[in-house]
């Protein structure tokens, strides 16, 4: 017999027999796991009996109860291994594994994330929520509405091929009046189902699932259940978890990066009312305070002696791009080779050549890092919006040397996560806090913090050679990417989170990094593609270490290739939009149908605009506001897009607006039209921010961008007067029944910058390669070229 | 003790009267509708309503705080939604929602100003509230919808 391994909630819920009803004290009206209704009486009750249930064993994901459970009332709850970071993935979810259970969408509910609660999907990341986690989740349900029909066979005495299934019941065909729900079946039971596969993405019973033209949930633009509560102030975020006995814990950093903390003055503090502890090892320190606003005066209060480094740990980011240029990689992939390029361009009748540079982005979370511990018990459990739940669990349990079946992570809502929260250090600082102090700390960076010290979409330097044929082909390509990325950030490790970075426990060897090459659906015959990878000087314990950033170098690759490729396009006379359509179709690549569903998404952004054919720049324009559009296409894993975007540039101040946005988008099977478009479209305004704003700056001992004015993003006057988004099905055959579902949450965000610039050029004629467009740099290359 | 109404409710708080409002209203009055962004008055996202007019609470001292303080738990009437909050459903228009309780904190206090804003005025009127999600033009049109006038949907096929 199998030993079933159930959620502990789950499993106590079961054995009292009053699963809804326990249910409810922990599930709130939205259905979102909200433990941290503590404040409020029944829900608290319920959490104090789960926050002493440890240990904490891992759901099997082996098991159809563990995803689903059916309650006396006829609703159900799924739970899943993913997290929610604002793009409606949870509705989704609930979308696709209703259409699998053939139950109302309004009858079910849906948590995610909570290690101890949920199997582990791994969290949010890489937008593989809908294109990879989506399928053992409608794998399961489908497998739960084939034990409910075979329950069901006995139950009303007639082969399931003579039964109907319906809105969670299951009646009889040639007598309707011979009926019985779901609840009837295993309301408040068990399903005692195993599953097989050898991971969770594997996870399968031994029914198959729905084709396309049966699904009846998926494909409505259902809304978001998320969003009344969020809209009513009745949401509980994790900003939100408070534990009786809390305190506030703040960080005091070091005043210069690399500097190293010779002595703490305890007594400027410690009369300070609510002062409880400083805690510091190495060179990490937190004040912890009774009140939150105590531990922020605390914080800066504080009087520390640091001793400067040595050596500086970075140069200005004014001087960046030049040392990047001139440093010698730290390593670098073998160059990708097609064709003979050197005997290409030989023979090539222009070569074209142009640099791209990138600054550091950030990812500067409207809310600042924040969490809470709980060592109650001799266990850990954290609350957290970290997108990878399952990872910060592991990483804190390593980091304390704890036993797993001791630390939990209970996931709630947050602030955007775009890759940060999945490099969680704060979860990791409450955590340690909250043990040294043995009390529940709850622990928030401040702004200066958050913009200076997140993690960093990697700088990069391009260099580009593209030779065109006598017919205006492009025949040969070189590519030269650089990144600072040494040293990337992994998910939640726990020697390379900055607490651990500051109390010097880190691997021997950074990890290597990445630079990549551009996602490429062109012929271009002959082609070298080389990415390297650069240190700064300091790699440790320094603001400006990269990680994930909402497709980590997607914005920054696809602004280089594809600015370079209008460039080649302008180049040969040819029409910008045409010269892709040409190269696409004559492409040899067609995995997953990429080069039809290319061509479909680039003509439906083109008839969506109204997009006439000419090279660009347009005809010279007079007046103060010169007007142009831009194209810039890509794709991500297996989604497609292409945008275009609508400028007016003036001429006196270099300021840029753009006017208008047209995004397709083809992301195969659509869960949640209205989701997917909000998602889509947000994550182009994102990627807007970058283009038009978003810079890291620094001088030499520290960064120097610290708020929203030393940082500025883009703004409610930076939005455009018109997106459209178009949904495009391009696929060849697009009614067939196994459509996939690919991801929306990145794809958008990727060809942004590119576009923007295109757009620049076509309207003042004036090739931008430094991104962002800010009006200073703007106005500068406009003068340069006489076009101010 | 520092006195303060909140959402039509008197509350007698045993706070340092300098302790900025923000911490009053999340940590003892358990309010989670504003919630701190930057600190420093230039996200909005801890915005309330004083007396009719918004105010970043991360920046009002509590002592100071005299006024009629409503917060976006005190927007709804007896259970129903205010028109913003309606639109704000139908528009979809939230990604994480974190800096949401500012986008409607601010759009309520600009159409208590005027009721009918131009898009510019909208513009103009919602500048100082940062979204990091971007969902700056769900939010203009969810202010137009709740003002009453037409809305371009976002085209799809």
């Amino acid at each position: 017999m199998t030993l079933l391994r159930f959620p502990k909630a789950i499993e106590d819920a079961l054995q009292a027999g009053d699963l809804s009803q326990s249910r409810r004290g922990f599930l709130g009206a939205s259905g979102a796991l909200v433990f941290s209704l503590a404040i409020s009486a029944p829900a608290g009750k319920a959490l104090a009996q789960v926050a002493a249930a440890g240990p904490y064993v891992d759901p099997d994901f082996r098991q159809l109860d563990t995803w689903i459970v059916i309650h006396p009332d006829n609703t159900a709850t799924f739970f899943v291994g993913k997290t929610d970071g604002g793009q409606g993935t949870g509705t989704a979810f609930r979308q696709m594994m209703s259409d699998e259970l053939d139950i109302a969408f309004d009858k079910t509910r849906v948590v995610m994330g909570t290690t101890d609660v949920t199997p582990d999907q791994g969290g949010s990341g890489g937008s593989d929520a809908i294109e990879t986690d989506g399928w053992p989740m409608r794998r399961v349900a489908a497998e739960a509405r084939r034990a409910l029909l075979d329950l069901a066979s006995k139950r009303l005495d007639t082969p399931v091929a003579g039964l109907v299934v319906r809105d969670g019941a299951i009646s009889v065909t040639a007598d309707p009046t011979k009926s019985v729900t779901y609840a009837e079946l295993v309301g408040g039971k068990r399903f005692d189902v195993a599953l097989t596969g050898r991971n969770i993405n594997d996870t399968t019973g031994v029914a198959t699932v729905k084709r396309v033209e049966e699904l009846r949930v998926v494909g409505q633009s259902l809304p978001r259940y998320d969003i009344p509560p969020k809209v009513d102030g009745s949401q509980t975020w994790a900003v939100d978890a408070k534990r009786p006995g809390m305190v506030h814990a703040r960080n005091v950093k070091p005043p210069m990066v690399g500097a190293k903390l010779r002595s703490i003055d305890q007594s400027s503090v410690s009369s300070l009312p609510g002062f409880i502890k400083v805690v510091s090892a190495g060179n990490y320190v937190a004040v912890v305070c009774e009140r939150e606003e105590q531990a922020i005066r605390a914080a800066r209060q504080l009087k520390a002696v640091w001793e400067p480094p040595v050596t500086a740990p970075f140069p200005t980011s004014e001087k960046l791009f030049d040392y990047m240029r001139a440093a010698t990689p730290t390593s670098a992939s073998a160059p990708e080779v097609k064709g003979d390029p050197d005997a290409a361009f030989a023979r090539a009748s222009r070569v074209i050549e142009a640099e791209f540079e990138v600054p550091f982005q950030g990812h500067t979370a409207i809310g600042p890092a924040h969490a809470m511990a709980d060592p109650s018990d001799g266990q850990i459990t954290i609350y957290s919006n970290d997108m990878k739940s399952y990872g910060l669990r592991n990483g804190v349990a390593e980091f304390l040397k704890m036993p797993r079946e001791r630390v939990r992570v209970v996931y709630m809502e947050g602030p955007q996560v775009y890759g940060r929260t999945a490099a969680d250090d704060v979860g990791f600082e409450a955590a340690f806090l909250a043990r040294e102090l043995g009390r529940p700390v709850r622990v928030q960076w401040m702004r200066d913090e958050e913009t200076a010290w997140d993690t960093k979409g990697p700088a990069y330097t391009f260099k580009l050679r593209g030779g065109l044929d006598a017919q205006g082909r492009l025949v040969a390509l070189d590519y030269v990417a650089r990144a600072v990325d040494y040293n990337h950030l992994g998910y939640n490790v726990p020697d390379t989170v900055l607490i651990a970075q500051l109390m010097g426990r880190r691997p021997e060897k950074p990890p290597a990094g990445n630079a990549e090459t551009p996602a490429v659906m062109y012929a271009i015959p002959n082609s070298r593609m080389r990415a390297e990878v650069v240190s700064l000087p300091l790699a440790w314990e320094t603001p400006l270490r990269t990680g994930n950033l909402r497709d980590p170098n997607g914005p920054q690759v696809t602004f280089a290739f594809e600015s370079f490729i209008d460039e080649l396009a302008q180049a040969a006379g040819a029409d910008p939009l045409q010269f892709r359509l040409d190269m696409i179709a004559a492409s040899p690549e067609d995995a997953a149908f990429r080069r039809a569903r290319s061509l479909a998404t680039i003509r439906a952004a083109a008839e969506t605009y109204g997009w006439d054919k000419r090279p660009s720049p347009r005809p010279r324009q007079n007046g103060p506001v010169l007007t142009g559009r831009g194209i810039a296409y890509t794709y991500r894993s297996n989604t497609v897009v292409a945008m275009i975007a609508e400028v007016e540039v003036n001429r006196d101040t270099g300021h840029v607006f753009v006017k208008r946005l047209v995004v397709g988008h083809d992301c195969g099977l659509v869960i949640n039209p209205a989701g997917a478009r909000s998602a889509v479209e947000c994550g182009s305004l994102h990627g807007l921010s970058r283009a038009l704003w978003e810079e890291v700056q620094f001088d030499t001992q520290k960064v120097t961008s610290v708020n929203w004015v030393s940082h500025p993003s883009l703004r409610h006057s930076d939005t455009p007067e018109k997106i459209d988004v178009v949904l495009v099905n391009g696929d060849p055959n697009p009614k067939r029944s196994d459509l996939p579902h690919y991801g929306a949450g990145e794809t958008s965000h990727k060809p942004v910058i590119a576009a923007v610039a295109n757009a620049i050029y076509d309207a003042t004629g004036v090739r931008l390669r430094r991104a962002p467009f800010r009006k200073e740099r703007v106005l500068a290359a406009l003068k340069a070229a006489g076009r101010a | 003790m520092v006195s303060l109404r909140v959402n039509g409710a008197t509350h007698e708080v045993d706070v340092d009267p300098a302790t900025p409002l923000l911490y009053v209203l999340r940590n003892d009055l358990r309010l989670s509708g504003p919630r701190f962004g930057c600190g420093l008055g230039q996200c909005g996202t801890c915005t309330v309503i004083i007396d009719g007019v918004a105010a970043r609470s991360c920046i009002v001292n509590v002592g100071r705080a005299s006024g009629e303080i409503t917060t976006l738990e005190g927007l709804s009437k007896d259970g129903a939604l205010d028109p913003l909050q309606q639109a704000w459903i139908d528009e979809q228009a939230v990604q994480c929602g974190y800096c949401q309780n500012g986008q409607i904190m601010t759009a309520r206090a600009l159409l208590n100003k005027n009721p009918n804003p131009t898009d510019a005025e909208i513009r103009q009127g919602m500048e100082g509230v940062l979204c990091r999600c971007m969902t700056y033009y769900r939010v203009q049109a969810a202010i137009k919808r709740a003002a009453g006038r037409p809305v371009t949907p976002s085209r799809g096929a």
